[in-house]
C-alpha cells in the first residue's frame, strides 16, 4: 500500500464513519474496513476505478466532486479523506470547505510540489517535472492544481482551518531530512483537519 | 431464429401458471379474492434455497424476460441481453424467476380476465393497484417456491419502484435491491406524458368507457397512441436521430407533388403503436400508468426518503443514464443520497450512454460491468 495510506490509518478512529472523495481502486478504504473497522463510502468517477470497488465489494458513489458536497449533511461522517486527489480539483479550496462541513475531521494527502526533485528538474531543465510520482507531462496531467507544503500552510491558515497533524512521508529518501526541511524533502502531505 | 440459439441464452423456456385462492388483501382497501400469476424460471433453484433472484416489470413488460418460447421465435425475452450463462444475471448461478404482475394482460389476472363475481371481463372495475400490490403478490409467489429470501430483487424504471418497495415492506426477505433508471416518485412531467396517454385511450370511439372486450371491440387507434407517446419518451434525440434522422420512407421534398411526405420516424411510431395495440390491453395500461403516477415511496414515512429507507436491510445498487430523460440520473441520485443518509449499503453509477430511458434493455460494456460485478459479489451459500 501506498505510504500515505499506511500513515492515514493512525488517526482513524475504531468503526468509524468514513468518507472517501476520489477513492481510487477502494484499496484504503477496504484497508480501512478490514483493519479499522469503519463503515462508510467511496466517491469516484472514473468507470474502471468503479468496477474495482465494487469487485472489493465496497460502497461506491459515483460522483464528480467538483461539483461540490451538496449530497451530505453537515457533520455527517467521522472523517472525510481524500487522497492524492487534491491537486486534480477544479475549486481544491471549496472542496476542502465542504470536506470540512461533512467531517468532523478530514484528512487530505498530495504531492509536495516544493521537493526537492521537483524544484531540481524545472531549475536545471526548464521544463515542468516529470518524475514516479508525477508521472505525467503538462498537457496530459490529471493534476492541475499544484501546491507545496508551505502553499497548503497558508491556505489553512487564511481559512482558521486547524492543523491537528501534519507528516511528510518519503517512498526512499533518508527520514531525518524531511524533519530538518519538510517543504524540501517530503514527497507526499499528509494533514488531519478540523474546524 | 432457427433451431440453433445462441450459446448464453437460457435456451428454450415454457411460461407456467400458478393460482392463489388465498385472498390479496389490496392498497385500495379491496380485495382479490383469487388470482392466476404467470411466471418464468432460468436456472436452478439451490438446495439452501438461497439463490433465488427476483425480476420485476416495466409498464409494459411480462414474465418472459429471457429465452425463446420456440425455436421458431424471432425475438427473445424482453432482459435477454442481462439473463442468461455467463451474463449479468448469471443462470449458472441464479435462480432467476420474472412474472406478469396482476392487472397485466399476458396470462396473469388483469382487467381482461373474466370478473367470476359476474362472469364478464373485468374491464374498468378491476381493483385499482398500487406498486404494493404487485410485491405483496410477489410475496405470495415467493411463498408458493419456497423462497424465504429472495438474493436479489432486480428492477428497472417501474421495476426498479417495486425493488426497493421489496426492500421497505419486506426488510427479511431481500438481501440485495437492483434499481436501475427509476425514481421515488414520478416528476409532474411523467405524470403529464401518462396523463397525455391515458386521455388517447379514453378518447377512443371504441374505448366504450373501458367495457370494450362486452361490445367484442378494441380501442386500438387509442391504445396505439398511447404507446407513441410513450415510446418517444423512453428514446433519446440523439437515438432516433441516429436510427431514422429525417430520411423519409415515401414521398418527397419535391415542390408541386403532391404525394404525402412521410418520415421514417413517422412510420416507425406507427407500427409500434399498432403492434403494441394488438398485444396489449387498453385496461391495463390505465391501471399500470396510474399505479406509476401514485407510487411514492416515502409518502407514508412523512415524505422522508431517509426515514422510509431506514426500514430497509438490503444492500443496494443504483443506476441510471446519462440521457435518460424519463427517469434522469438526478431521480437516481436522490435515492442514493437518500440510502446514503440512511447509512445503507449502496453503490451508485451513471452509465453513459446516448439511448435514453430505453439503455437499461440495451447491450452496453459498461452496464454489463458494472451490472456483473455486483452480483458476482453475492454470496448463494
Amino acid at each position: 500500500m501506498r505510504i500515505d495510506l499506511n500513515e492515514i490509518q493512525h488517526w482513524i478512529a475504531q468503526g468509524s464513519r468514513i468518507l472517501d472523495l476520489g477513492c481510487g481502486d477502494g484499496t484504503l478504504l477496504k484497508f480501512l474496513i478490514d483493519n479499522k473497522q469503519v463503515e462508510g463510502y467511496g466517491l469516484e468517477f472514473g468507470a474502471d476505478e468503479i468496477n474495482a470497488c465494487i469487485e472489493k465489494g465496497l460502497n461506491v458513489i459515483e460522483q464528480n466532486l467538483d461539483r461540490g458536497l451538496g449530497n451530505f449533511a453537515d457533520n455527517s461522517f467521522d472523517t472525510v479523506l481524500m487522497t492524492q486527489a487534491l491537486q486534480t480539483l477544479h475549486y481544491p479550496h471549496l472542496v476542502l470547505d465542504e470536506m470540512l462541513r461533512v467531517g468532523k475531521e478530514c484528512i487530505v494527502t498530495f504531492p509536495n510540489f516544493g521537493h526537492w526533485k521537483a524544484r531540481w528538474y524545472l531549475a536545471t531543465h526548464g521544463r515542468m517535472p516529470v518524475s514516479d510520482l508525477l508521472p505525467y507531462e503538462w498537457y496530459d496531467t490529471p493534476n492541475i492544481h499544484f501546491c507545496t507544503f508551505k502553499d497548503f500552510e497558508v491556505l489553512c491558515r487564511e481559512k482558521n482551518i486547524r492543523v491537528i497533524h501534519r507528516q511528510v512521508v518519503n517512498e526512499q529518501s533518508p527520514a531525518f531530512l524531511k524533519e530538518i526541511a519538510p517543504n524540501l524533502f517530503g514527497e507526499t502531505a499528509i494533514y488531519h483537519l478540523s474546524k | 431464429m432457427s433451431k440453433s440459439l445462441p450459446a448464453d441464452s437460457v435456451g428454450l423456456v415454457t411460461p407456467q401458471s400458478i393460482h392463489f385462492t388465498e385472498p390479496l388483501p389490496l392498497a385500495s382497501g379491496r380485495m382479490l379474492d383469487s388470482y392466476t400469476l404467470m411466471y418464468e424460471s432460468y436456472g436452478e433453484l439451490n438446495a439452501s434455497k438461497s439463490n433465488a433472484v427476483l425480476i420485476c416489470h416495466a409498464l409494459s413488460g411480462h414474465h418472459h424476460a429471457a429465452g425463446y418460447h420456440s425455436p421458431d421465435d424471432r425475438k427473445p425475452g424482453w432482459w435477454d441481453s442481462y439473463i442468461g450463462p455467463g451474463k449479468p444475471i448469471d443462470t449458472n448461478k441464479f435462480f432467476v424467476v420474472a412474472l406478469n404482475n396482476i392487472g397485466g394482460c399476458h396470462g396473469s389476472t388483469g382487467p381482461s380476465s373474466i370478473n367470476p363475481a359476474t362472469g364478464k371481463p373485468w374491464g374498468p372495475d378491476f381493483p385499482k393497484l398500487r406498486v404494493r400490490d404487485w410485491v405483496s403478490s410477489q410475496a405470495a409467489l415467493a411463498d408458493k417456491l419456497g423462497i424465504d429470501v429472495w438474493a436479489a430483487v432486480i428492477g428497472g424504471s417501474l421495476g426498479g419502484m417495486q425493488a426497493m418497495r421489496w426492500a421497505l415492506e419486506y426488510p427479511d426477505r431481500v438481501r440485495h435491491c437492483v434499481v436501475i433508471a427509476s425514481a421515488m416518485k414520478l416528476t409532474a412531467q411523467n405524470i403529464a406524458f401518462n396523463e397525455t396517454a391515458r386521455q388517447a385511450i379514453i378518447a377512443d370511439p371504441n374505448f366504450l368507457g373501458g367495457r370494450y372486450l362486452e361490445h367484442n371491440t378494441l380501442p386500438r387507434d387509442g391504445l396505439s397512441v398511447a404507446r407513441m407517446i410513450g415510446h418517444i419518451t423512453y428514446l433519446s434525440d440523439y437515438a432516433m436521430g441516429k436510427k431514422f434522422g429525417r430520411d423519409l420512407r415515401s414521398g418527397s421534398f419535391e415542390l408541386g407533388i403532391d404525394e404525402p411526405i412521410e418520415f421514417q420516424i413517422e412510420s416507425y411510431l406507427r407500427y409500434q403503436g399498432d403492434t403494441f395495440a394488438n398485444t396489449f390491453d387498453a385496461n391495463s395500461y390505465l391501471l399500470i400508468t396510474k399505479a406509476l403516477d401514485y407510487f411514492d415511496l416515502a409518502r407514508e414515512y412523512n415524505d422522508d426518503p431517509v426515514a422510509a429507507f431506514s426500514q430497509a436491510k438490503a444492500k443496494f445498487l443504483v443506476i441510471s443514464f446519462s440521457t435518460d430523460w424519463r427517469f434522469s440520473p438526478e431521480r437516481s441520485r436522490e435515492i442514493v443520497n437518500a440510502l446514503m443518509g440512511a447509512n445503507k449499503a449502496v453503490s451508485y453509477a451513471d452509465i453513459e450512454s446516448n439511448f435514453g430511458h430505453d439503455a437499461f434493455l440495451l447491450p452496453n460494456a459498461r452496464y454489463q460491468q458494472v451490472f456483473s460485478r455486483y452480483l458476482a459479489g453475492i454470496d448463494t451459500e
